[in-house]
């Protein structure tokens, strides 16, 4: 084995960055232990939990199942990336208005996956909702004023859009 | 985690190269399984072979003869994104909305999820019913295999050393045939099969004309139960005949005892599942009738 | 409060941590980066029971990237006393050898050795190299087998409690308790109906997401700092400190972020061998849990065996309960049972009782409070008995237990005397429910309710408020935000200074900058830090008239303050206009409230639950879920529904899917997120609530805690709906697929 660490450039939330990682480091620890970007979380560390997931490439993955080398080349964006400027995006607003967050530990990823499901289902009935959540567990909320946040939020994106 | 060295190969020339040379290699797909596997400790690859970077890995397409060419290393989104694999092999994409949740259906393959050789592994039995056939590629070049013949026991494949799956060839669907895998889980995504049946049917001149059983978590491989398929050729899709083609698959499974579930409800949702994987193929077979 | 109107509470404000909690800037344990900072990784035994022979850390301690390796022997050895955690107590020699191994393993999963490393992956590789020879013994892994005289001894010097005495009697019993009231045989003979049933629970997991993490540096000057995930700043810092022989006040506890705790981040786990392994380095150290490790290392709550008989006239008055109720608590006694035995008869008014409690040392993981600890499995049975005792007698069973409904003045088991309590209004809304009246229609499909109680803890809080000159104050509390506490606390201030809940701005701090302030939990932190806020923003009224009166040059007694204006006679100023002149009138205002509650206003709960099970698979679906709960005065609904929502889909997960599942020789084999099965998003449905506001006597809002009541039904509501579906009645939890396929196969046969 080389032992060598591995150079990796990647533009994470627009920003171009570089970094040296082992090959054994995933994208979260990546994330978290060298760019310093902690909104993604270890809650499991084998992809049953979701609190780690972030953006890559336009799909939602688990950071925690990447390879910080694999983000090689590709375009991330982590819950750090959603605001623009000092306002919230529509999606966090509706979280907190509907009081979609309890201990906020899920929410990261929570909201990540409602952005990528909103971009692709603008109106998602309540099980697709829920299917498409589904990898995101949450032990506070019992997932129901979620769902309300995430209605509300596409409803409010599809208002944006028109 | 152990040590390990990260190759990305551009061609498959390139990767089988990298495995022939490093017996302590491991090819890595989605990482869905294999990343987990590595931090339990049940492996510690010297060399992680990234396989996404192939294009004969990462192929989705059909060729002339309507043949689904399905590269080994495709991820789940891209297969129940595909407008074709929705309208011919519904099942497929069925399957692989199936496995994990939306961001593990961005990563996982089915030539990952075969190549773990799980028993439990949602997309065997299917690709099984569909009569698929593995392409695999090596040191003494490529040969194939059907998909029913891959796995030899929990987490064992016929791959031989420096061997790599490249893909699937899935046959295009037979007009009024039907597919369908039903799987139980305690909870409602994200869970492993406690059992699993994957049916495939052509209906002709109102009987059955050919008929395929295969079955998840009940033996140490993804099970292809030939006597039901058999017993059911020729016969009419009566109720009567699908259940005696269940009992015949309930009879063939081996289940054991595990923290999953108990080789008692794992003999008996066989049966139950099977049932119900029949009945749809068969009502799919008959809206596909032309 | 003027007309009983409230202006704050009641409404839904905009958490003050919200903004942080969406954009990843909020920090949990985890999240803590200190300069020079290593990663620490805890060696765990494979063994449930086994002697420590010898553990040769020599190997590791050589791994490149090593800093620092840390065993039992580097613990004190200090004297004994009990730490206090609210929902039990433990003494500090069990902490400590719970922390840290030192003879004796007592459960597959238990702390032997630590590594401190330049990252976690070299830190996990040299645990690797550390050798350990064990003896393995007999593990003991069932209650009623460990009951008995010859099973394995979990701890040697342990000796059994009864009836508040220390005896002698050397086992596995920690305690015997026993409470009685009237004459169960006398009650017994009374009864036109007679039910008597067991009931098994097995362990399951408070199953937060984020794993325990704790940082530590053991600062060259002697004190120590700690960074850490938990439900009490100041219940860390003394058990850290008592752990490791140190004055209360050496150690600093700066509570992080937690991610989800219900109970189970009372305990220290991490904090002290992180210090320990900083001591040794001089450099920060972090640990953080594998979630493997937090499930076969923390919180647990206990499984248990009851039993339960129960007799009813023909009129529908229970005459008589008797129980029988024995909780595995893992490798150290817990004290669960005694809550169970409070809680298992509390909704009803029941003239004769008899309870007799075990608390049962196993070789499990040291069991932790879970949400209403105690109370879910003791609800199960009792809640499953008094279903079939309405059934045998042809009543409704919500009018059968409104019936026998407890009230105030009622008595509890253990013989408290109720004061104004909402057990009567939960059951009448419940009744009145439109769920309850829905017509349940198709086959397979079932509905039913269930009652639980909890009794809520007061306890000690401690706040200061300072009054800013834009008009606005700055709150500084020691409780712990769970799940929006900050703004409950806040609103309740908010409510007596006239001012927005967003004008006030409230920062939890850590054990060097509050006062003493008891752990989040037991449903405490509304009801007992807002009453202290109550007392903290009082204190600055009276300053601030004091003020006014300096200015107007009156009698304080003379100045009136309502709606956030100050008044004497014809004068008037608002808040914010006397906020800018309190340095010309004698400097910065600064309230202080502390409050020490002896007791709490208990909550009631119910749940209307309809099912649907498919016989072919024992799966159970959950169609419709209807929570109700006694809030008192709900400060912040929004977040009242968040705790009966949550409370109730956790119930939902322990009743049908999660457990602890074994190996024979005690290994947990389901340590992951995937195979314990919490429920995700498609396994609950819409959770509906009805707050009931029954305001507790003694709080000057009325607030009565609402954290924990709403787990206590859902399993024995979900078993009573499963019965009423397929006939079959379930008796042990959980009500997983292959338990409902077996229960349906034995009723067939």
């Amino acid at each position: 084995m080389t032992r060598e660490k591995v150079r990796v450039q990647a533009i994470v939330n627009e920003q171009p960055v570089e970094f040296l990682c082992e090959p054994r480091q995933s994208l979260l620890e990546c994330l978290r232990d060298i760019l310093g970007l902690t909104g993604a979380k270890e809650g499991c560390n084998d992809g049953n939990c979701g609190a780690c997931a972030v953006i890559m490439d336009g799909r939602l993955v688990n950071s925690c199942l990447v390879l910080g080398v694999e983000a090689h080349g590709r375009r991330i964006t982590t819950i750090e990336g959603l605001a623009r400027g000092a306002e919230l995006h529509p999606i966090q607003r509706a979280f907190l208005e509907q009081g979609a967050v309890q201990c906020g530990f899920c929410t990261p990823g929570l909201i990540l996956a409602t952005k990528v499901l909103l971009d692709r289902h603008p109106d998602p009935s309540e099980p697709q909702i829920r299917r498409w959540l589904a990898n995101h567990l949450c032990r506070c909320t019992g997932y129901d004023k979620i769902v309300r946040a995430v209605r509300k939020a596409a409803a409010e994106l599809r208002e944006v859009r028109a | 985690m152990k040590w390990f060295d990260y190759a990305a190969p551009r061609s498959l020339a390139e990767a089988l190269d990298l495995l022939a040379r490093n017996p302590r290699a491991r090819p890595f797909a989605g990482g869905t399984d294999l990343l987990v596997q590595m931090r339990a400790g049940q492996l510690d690859p010297d060399l992680l072979v990234d396989l996404k970077h192939i294009p004969e890995l990462n192929e989705l397409d059909c060729d002339g003869s309507g043949t689904l060419r399905l590269g080994a290393a495709v991820p789940c989104c891209r297969i129940y994104e595909d407008e074709r694999v929705r309208r011919h092999w519904p099942a497929l994409a069925e399957v692989a909305e199936m496995i994990g949740g939306i961001p593990i259906q961005s990563r996982a393959s089915l030539g990952g999820n075969l190549c773990n050789a799980a028993p439990s592994a949602d997309s065997v039995p299917v690709l099984i019913a569909l009569r698929a056939v593995c392409r695999i590629a090596g040191p003494l070049g490529e040969r194939r295999i059907a998909v029913e013949e891959f796995c030899t026991g929990p987490g064992q494949t016929v791959l031989g050393p420096g061997e790599l799956l490249v893909g699937f060839e899935i046959p295009p669907p037979e007009p009024a045939s039907g597919a369908c895998y039903l799987r139980f889980t305690p909870r409602a995504e994200m869970d492993i099969a406690v059992a699993g049946a994957a049916a495939a049917v052509r209906l002709s001149n109102g009987v059955i004309a050919w008929a395929r059983v295969a079955l998840a978590a009940v033996a140490p491989t993804p099970l292809l139960v030939r006597e039901a398929g058999d017993w059911l050729a020729d016969k009419a899709p009566t109720e009567e005949n699908i259940r005696e083609a269940a009992e015949l698959a309930r009879k063939a499974a081996k289940p054991i005892t595990d923290m999953r579930g108990t080789a008692e409800q794992r003999r008996h949702l066989v049966g139950v599942l099977t049932r119900r994987a029949l009945q749809q193929a068969i009502a799919r077979a008959r809206e596909a009738q032309p | 409060m003027s007309g009983g109107t409230y202006r704050v509470i009641g409404t839904r404000p905009i958490r003050h941590d919200g903004a942080d909690k969406v954009t990843g800037r909020a920090l949990f344990g985890a999240d803590v980066r200190l300069p020079g900072m290593v990663y620490g990784y805890v060696l765990r035994s494979p063994y449930a029971h086994a002697r420590i022979r010898r553990i040769d850390t020599s190997r590791a301690e050589k791994h490149p990237g090593v800093l620092a390796v840390v065993t039992a022997a580097d613990l004190p050895t200090g004297p004994d006393r009990l730490i206090d955690l609210v929902e039990g107590t433990l003494p500090v020699s069990y902490a400590r050898a719970n922390v840290l191994a030192r003879d004796k393993v007592l459960y597959k999963g238990h702390a032997v050795a630590a590594v401190a490393a330049v990252s976690r992956h070299v830190a996990e590789e040299a645990a690797r190299l550390i050798e350990v020879e064990y003896e393995p013994l007999p593990p003991v892994l069932d209650v009623l087998e460990a009951m008995r005289e010859d099973a394995p001894r979990v701890l040697e010097d342990l000796r059994m409690r009864e009836f508040g005495e220390l005896t002698d009697k050397a086992g596995n019993i920690g305690e015997h308790f026993r409470h009685v009231l009237g004459d169960v045989e006398k009650g017994f003979a009374e009864a036109d109906v007679i039910v008597e049933r067991e009931f098994r629970t097995v362990m399951v997991h408070q199953g937060y997401l984020e794993p325990q993490s704790a940082t530590a540096l053991w600062n060259q000057d002697g004190r120590v700092y700690i960074w850490t995930t938990t439900q009490g700043a100041f219940s860390a810092r003394e058990a850290t400190a008592w752990i490791l022989d140190l004055p209360v006040s050496q150690v600093r506890v700066t509570p992080m972020e937690v991610g989800g705790a219900f109970g189970g981040k009372i305990r220290v786990y991490l904090e002290p061998v992180a210090a320990l392994l900083s001591r040794k380095c001089g450099r920060p150290v972090q640990i953080t849990m594998p979630r493997r490790d937090v499930f076969e290392a923390t919180g647990p709550t206990p499984g248990t065996y009851i039993r339960v008989k129960m007799g009813a006239r023909a009129d529908g008055r229970i005459t008589a309960a008797q129980v029988w109720m024995a909780y595995e608590t893992g490798a150290f006694p817990s004290g669960q049972c005694g809550f169970g035995a409070i809680c298992i008869l509390a909704p009803y008014d029941i003239p004769n009782v008899l309870i007799d409690g075990y608390d049962v040392v196993v070789n499990k993981p040291s069991t932790a409070p879970y949400r209403a600890p105690g109370a879910t499995q003791a609800a199960f049975a009792a809640e499953s008995v008094v279903d079939e005792l309405a059934e045998r007698l042809g009543m409704d069973p919500i009018e059968f237990r409104l019936k026998n409904a407890a009230r105030e003045g009622s008595r509890r088991a253990d013989g408290l005397k109720y004061q104004r309590i909402g057990c009567v209004e939960v059951l009448e809304a419940m009744r009145n429910h439109p769920h309850y009246r829905a017509p349940l229609e198709g086959p397979n499909r079932g509905r039913g309710v269930a009652m639980g109680y909890w009794f809520n803890i007061g306890w000690y809080s401690s706040c200061t408020i300072s009054v800013n000159p834009d008009g606005t104050v700055n709150l500084v509390e020691g409780s712990v935000d769970l799940s929006g506490t900050r703004t409950t606390i806040a609103m309740q201030a908010a409510e007596v200074l006239g001012l927005r809940p967003e004008q006030v701005h409230p920062v939890v701090a850590d054990t060097d900058s509050i006062g003493p302030t008891a752990v989040t939990g037991g449903s405490r932190t509304t009801y007992a830090t807002g009453w202290a806020a109550w007392e903290a923003a009082n204190d600055v009224i009276r300053q601030m008239k004091q003020r006014a009166a300096l200015l107007w040059e009156v009698d304080p007694e003379a100045v009136c303050f309502e709606h956030g204006v100050f008044r004497s006679g014809d004068r008037s100023m608002t808040f914010a206009e006397l906020a800018e002149r309190l340095e010309e009138t004698g400097g910065p205002v600064i309230g202080r409230g502390t409050v020490n509650p002896s007791s709490a206003g208990g909550s009631f709960a119910g749940a209307i639950v309809d099912v649907e099970v498919d016989p072919e698979t024992g799966k159970v679906t959950v169609l419709r879920f209807t929570s109700v709960q006694d809030a008192g005065t709900a400060i912040n609904p929004t977040a009242v529904e968040g705790q009966m929502q949550g409370g109730s889909a956790q119930g939902i997960g322990w009743a049908l899917n999660e457990e602890y599942y074994w190996s024979p020789e005690g290994a947990m084999l389901n340590s992951s997120l995937l195979d314990y099965r919490e429920p995700t998003a498609l396994d609950v449905p819409p959770i509906e609530t009805v707050i009931v506001e029954v305001p507790e006597p003694e709080h000057p809002f009325g607030v009565r805690g609402v954290g924990e009541a709403n787990i206590v039904p859902p399993p024995a509501a979900i078993a009573n709906a499963i019965y009423r579906a397929i006939g079959v009645r379930l008796r042990q939890l959980p009500m997983k697929p292959s338990a409902v396929l077996e229960a349906i196969w034995s009723k067939e046969s």
